[in-house]
């Protein structure tokens, strides 16, 4: 290449570049570093307007945030959350996605559509829908529990079904998402391994945990993180269907910063919040990429 | 004959699912035509018995939701052409273009996307008010026009474009510029179809931050309209069933027509980690 040619491909390098490059400074990774310094202040409402009045205060936020029983209350649900969503929707993801591959379904391909759409739904408008589902009186989830002789559930009510109610939510909203990339990764596993154990005098049940599973175990740990970081960000959920109650029993992280930041504009306090939730995701990702170098060794 | 015992339990099993995994978007779209107070019965009903459609005339009159319902898609196909106009330019050049501190540029945009968004909002909103963007629709589209896992996509398609193609052009005579929109641009048009669908409905589907940014009641979109509105309207389910019919029908529109796209997208996304 010429040394003009080079240095026109670099100056269109940069130009093409440069538009994308300075959205994301400026509005990515600027906000990323400026939330840093604004969890050390006291920034709150009276700084919105006069910005100078807001002073230093070290980690007093973090402190005051690690102290905050409404916080560890927070971090306790969305744990819950996701340590029970997550599992949850990655085993119902791979049962779907095993009905859906078995050679006996009959119209697998408008199943997985029908699994699949609430992905695409909008959660703001599911989240309505389903305050309507639980409703105690009226709502079918309770009708169907009386259809098996089950005691109705106050489930949005009751501090104790509360956030149980928004993970099945949450599963059935998702599960499709995990499936469909677990039927890739069913399709990937070479038929030779299932005739060979077929040839043994393997059942179902042994080839499911002889070859699929073993198999399918990249996949399965890929598609568990990845679906317990994006369970970490829980937030519309309660804010339709509790506001975070009853009794703070579903106030999630996200939540709790939103609240402290943008309705009782503590914004300092809520930076803090922010951070704790980017070291938690961090911790998780890094978790995952270890656990992918292990795999690839 | 125990293939045939299976074969039935495989088809129930995937008949129940079905039947679970529908019931709330049936259930939805049939209370949403139920005269007000039916879809609070006793015992519960599942279908109208006298269907009407006043619910949705009442969204359109009394609540404006035509409103909501173009504000929503203006910011959704605002951003999505935004973001497959920048991050296509972005994602060829870090595949294609040599350019010095591309790789380390780079390296840090991949890093970026370990970040989760709500780390940058305070700033963010701090900021956009500083500049006079907090409760306007610019507000709303900034993080989804250039957002760094578009970049990483088309980047990672680019890389596959073949160099000779690139060269021959070159050799042309073809300015860059040319190159792109005559050459890369055609070749790309897969992925930033995926992108295009992702991004819509990714920015139609956006709670949190239009949450924060808008304000205004007039400029609300659409989900954080509907979720304003079933704090006021606990009590209409018919109503903010209709309200949730409309809401989610677009996407499930686009989805319907663009499914390819859109799933070839998720397992590309699936890979970023």
């Amino acid at each position: 290449m010429s040394a003009a040619g080079a240095r026109a491909q670099a100056a269109a390098g940069w130009a093409f570049v440069a538009p994308a490059l300075t959205l994301i400074g400026v509005f990515f990774f600027l906000p990323v570093l400026a939330g840093l310094f604004l969890s050390v202040t006291d920034f709150d409402i009276y700084a919105i307007a006069a910005p100078q009045v807001a002073r230093f205060v070290g980690l007093a936020n973090y402190r005051h945030v690690l102290v905050d029983p409404v916080f560890w209350k927070a971090l306790g649900n969305t744990l819950f959350f996701v340590l029970a969503g997550g599992p949850l929707s990655v085993v119902v993801s791979l049962g779907a996605a095993l009905l859906v591959t078995s050679r006996l379904a009959r119209a697998p391909a408008l199943y997985r559509s029908v699994f699949f759409a609430p992905v695409v739904t909008t959660l703001v408008a599911m989240a309505v829908v389903w305050r309507y589902l639980y409703h105690p009186r009226y709502g079918l989830v309770n009708h169907a529990l009386s259809f098996l002789g089950l005691p109705p559930v106050d489930w949005l009510g009751d501090p104790h079904w509360a956030m149980p109610a928004i993970v099945l939510l949450a599963v059935w909203r998702r599960f499709g998402y995990n499936m469909l990339i677990l039927i890739a990764g069913l399709q990937s596993i070479p038929d030779e391994l299932y005739e060979a154990a077929a040839l043994d005098g393997a059942g179902w049940w042994a080839r499911l945990r002889h070859v699929t599973i073993p198999n399918l175990a990249p996949t399965l740990l890929f598609v568990s993180v990845m679906t317990m970081i994006d369970l970490f960000q829980l937030f519309a959920e309660p804010y339709v269907m509790t506001q975070g109650g009853p009794l703070k029993a579903t106030t999630s992280i996200v939540l709790l910063m939103y609240e402290e930041g943008f309705r009782w504009w503590r914004m300092g306090h809520a930076a803090a919040i922010a951070f704790v939730l980017f070291v938690i995701t961090l911790a998780a990702t890094m978790l995952q990429l270890r656990l992918q170098r292990e795999r690839d060794a | 004959m125990r293939r045939g015992l299976a074969g039935l339990l495989v088809n129930v099993a995937l008949a129940l699912g079905a039947l679970f995994t529908a019931t709330p978007l049936l259930w939805m779209v049939s209370a949403s035509f139920m005269p007000a107070g039916q879809a609070s019965e006793l015992p519960p009903r599942l279908l109208p018995n006298h269907p009407t459609l006043e619910h949705y005339a009442t969204l359109f009159s009394r609540l404006d939701l035509a409103r909501h319902l173009s504000n929503s898609l203006l910011i959704a196909i605002g951003s999505t052409l935004i973001c497959v106009a920048l991050c296509g330019m972005a994602g060829y050049a870090f595949a294609k273009l040599e350019f010095r501190g591309r790789e380390r540029i780079f390296r840090l945009l991949v890093l970026g996307m370990l970040i989760p968004a709500q780390v940058g909002m305070l700033p963010l909103f701090l900021l956009l008010k500083g500049m006079g963007l907090v409760n306007t629709m610019a507000g709303v589209m900034i993080p989804m026009m250039a957002p760094i896992f578009g970049i990483f996509m088309v980047r990672q398609y680019a890389l596959g474009i073949p160099r000779d193609l690139l060269d021959a052009a070159r050799m042309d005579g073809a300015s860059e510029g040319r190159l792109f929109w005559t050459i890369v641009v055609p070749t790309m048009r897969p992925i930033l179809a995926t992108l295009a669908t992702f991004i819509f409905l990714s920015t139609w589907n956006d709670f949190l931050w239009p949450l924060i940014v808008l304000s205004d009641d007039a400029r609300y979109t659409l989900p954080v309209a509907l979720a304003n509105l079933s704090g006021e309207h606990v009590q209409d389910t018919e109503l903010m069933m209709a309200g949730a019919v409309l809401t989610v029908t677009p996407v499930l529109l686009v989805f319907l027509v663009l499914q390819r796209q859109y799933v070839r997208g998720l397992f590309l996304g699936s890979v970023k980690g």
